[in-house]
């Protein structure tokens, strides 16, 4: 066998890192479907839209939706609570960041960039998951008057940001828009 | 104790006709039967085969279950209602399984303690140790998707908050999560997926116990004084004398399991999974499985962050750090003495420590709020503090009791006069090859 290596090294290496490359090179390129199946699939991707009518909505009231597998907080919150939410400064907040999809990713989580805007500061709408690790808050309760997760005592205040507890972000507001004054579009 | 010679042969036609083409009943023979043991063996040490047989149990139970159950979120629970009610005999096969894993559980922990009380762990048997807790490991994944089959409540909020535990990584977190989930929630792929998977892990469980038990008959078991092997005199062969004291305690541990499959078998369950999962609705209080508690202390333990670790990072650090501590366990003892039986300050720390895990299985249990907080930190501090600490100082300073020089001067001091002991424990295994 040595014989043929003192013949032509360089062919037995040639063969050798060829094959080594295409194996390589292989594995991985078939490695990858077979993660790649794991994530979200179409079906789940085109869950991707709702549309809630939110007119029956006084100020005070809330409603849930369904939106990939998670539930969406709406409320038409009450003068008071936006008060309050307004008065706190951000360096007050754990998470000074406003966690809101319709923005920029360095908006800061004053009250305004947390609800829908200008004119719709009464609107909040946001993913109800708490940001620990997963469960759904209730809403109105705790120290702050927001929203209380019962799994690790994490408290949200009435602007859906945290305030206390292990959670370390402020609950997300996703994409979502109003097609007309009543009606809202999540995703 | 390795690489004897083997002794086996064949008597009849048939056994050496398939002894020259694959020798499997020599590997059997060598391996079960005339394979030495040590003497001195207590029944801390039948938890291996306890284990072993738990395993089949698990798979047989576990297969024939599968006949019955559907892996979609709309019919699962109704599934399993079915298998309690219509599927004859079914109550009983699901109780096997979900209380059998449980007594695996129970089992595996007495047999990790046990290693630890008898420096297992130490050299030449770091490997063996460290397949042991690869097989833990496998084993928490399989209870875990296992819970999350018959889709109640605590089914579903049990696999939102550990697919949780990934959101905390940076960066990646997120998509790793929706990699788990194959959505943005818990939900019908994520079910079908831990279903496939319970059906493998068990297998693959299977795969590295021969591993495990390769390794053992490579190296010996340990036994109490933690002195290895030096002549026949120290061992006994394994049939008939480990055969008969692993079958009578598995005998024994069969009673235990029974007596919860037949009187209690909802005691370890949680009421709350018999509520059909909804995704909508967090239940007051989440708890995982018994056996997953005291980590789950562990986790709600870190409400503080450390430096640029936020809270919810530092819990799961610290959650999966106190599994990951016990692969590095052989190199964290600086002792040059094997068991604690010689070790009467290593003794004492020990017991604390199993006091200490209890202590956080029961806190884990509890509502994290108000003292159970601070008492969680602290049995959190001296889980960690005992491997970091004690073990590496510990065998450094410590002064261990004089030792006998072999296993057989060991049992003869502590049966003095000799004709007092069962005539078993001294029938020369000589005559058992
Ligand atoms: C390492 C071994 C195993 C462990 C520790 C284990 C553990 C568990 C646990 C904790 C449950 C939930 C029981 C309940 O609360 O209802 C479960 C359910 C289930 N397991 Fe396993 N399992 C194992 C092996 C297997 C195998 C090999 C199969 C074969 C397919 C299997 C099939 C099932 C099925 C179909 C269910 C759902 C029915 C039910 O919930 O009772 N398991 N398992
Ligand atoms: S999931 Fe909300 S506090 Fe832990």
């Amino acid at each position: 066998m040595s014989a043929d290596d003192t013949i032509d090294p360089s062919r037995r290496d040639f063969l050798y890192i060829a094959t080594g490359m295409a194996g390589v090179v292989g594995a991985g390129a078939l490695a990858w479907p077979f993660i790649d199946q794991m994530r979200p699939d179409a079906s789940t991707l085109a869950l991707s839209s709702v549309e809630v009518d939110v007119s029956s909505l006084t100020p005070g009231m809330s409603l849930t939706v369904k939106w990939r597998g998670k539930p969406v907080f709406i409320r038409n919150r009450t003068p008071e609570e936006i008060e309050v939410a307004q008065k706190v400064s951000l360096n007050e907040l754990k998470d000074p960041l406003a966690r809101n999809a319709n923005l920029t990713s360095d908006a800061p989580a004053n009250d305004l960039d947390r609800s829908a805007g200008e004119g719709k500061e009464n609107w909040l709408v946001m993913i109800g998951v708490c940001t620990h690790l997963g469960c759904i808050p209730l809403g109105q309760q705790g120290e702050y008057g927001g929203w209380f997760c019962p799994c690790h005592g994490s408290s949200y205040d009435t602007a859906g940001r945290i305030r206390k507890g292990p959670a370390p972000e402020n609950m997300a507001v996703p994409v979502f828009s109003f097609i007309s004054d009543t009606k809202i579009r999540v995703g | 104790m390795s690489g004897g010679h083997s002794t086996y042969t064949p008597k009849t036609g048939i056994g050496r006709w398939i002894d020259a083409r694959m020798p499997l009943p020599r590997l059997v023979y060598d391996s079960f039967i005339a394979y030495p043991v040590p003497r001195n063996l207590n029944y801390a040490y039948t938890f291996g085969g306890i284990l072993a047989i738990m395993l089949v149990a698990q798979i047989l139970t576990g297969v024939v279950l599968a006949m019955h159950y559907v892996a979609d979120t709309r019919l699962a629970f109704d599934a399993v209602e079915k298998i309690m009610r219509d599927v004859n005999s079914g109550w009983l096969l699901r109780y096997l399984h979900s209380n059998g894993a449980s007594m695996f559980f129970f089992a595996v922990y007495i047999h990790i303690f046990r290693g630890l009380y008898y420096g297992s762990y130490k050299a030449p048997r770091e490997l063996l140790w460290i397949l042991g807790c690869i097989i833990y490991l496998l084993m928490m994944a399989t209870g875990f998707m296992g819970y999350v089959l018959p889709w109640g409540q605590m089914s579903f909020w049990g696999a939102t908050v550990i697919t949780g535990f990934f959101t905390a990584i940076p960066l990646v977190g997120t998509w790793i999560q929706e990699l788990l989930l194959g959505g943005f929630a818990v939900d019908n792929p994520t079910l079908n997926r831990f279903f496939a998977l319970h059906y493998l892990l068990p297998f693959m469980i299977a795969g590295v116990v021969v591993l495990h038990v390769w390794a053992l008959h490579v190296v010996g078991q340990t036994n109490p004084t933690g002195i290895e092997v030096k002549s026949k005199t120290d061992t006994v062969a394994f049939t008939p004398y480990a055969t008969i004291k692993d079958g009578f305690a598995m005998l024994l541990f069969f009673l235990l399991f029974a007596w919860f499959v037949f009187y209690i078998p909802n005691f370890l369950g949680h009421p709350d999974n018999y509520i059909p999962a909804n995704p909508l609705k967090t239940p007051a209080h989440i708890v995982p499985e018994w056996y997953f508690l005291p980590f789950y202390a562990i986790l709600r333990a870190i409400t503080f962050n450390i430096g640029p670790i936020d809270s919810k990072l530092g819990g799961v650090l610290a959650m999966f750090g106190a599994i990951a501590v016990l692969f590095v366990v052989p190199w964290l003892d600086t002792s040059k003495v094997r068991s604690a039986v010689y070790r009467p300050w290593y003794k004492l720390f020990f017991w604390l420590f199993v006091i200490d895990a209890i202590f956080l299985g029961w806190l884990g249990s509890r509502p994290a709020e108000g003292s159970y907080v601070a008492m969680a930190q602290v049995a959190t501090l001296y889980y960690f503090a005992f491997f970091i600490v004690v073990m590496p100082v510990l065998g450094l300073i410590e002064t261990p009791k004089r030792m006998p020089n072999s296993i057989t001067e060991a049992v003869l001091a502590k049966n003095k006069g000799g004709a007092g002991h069962p005539a078993g424990a001294t029938a020369s295994p000589e005559t058992k090859g």
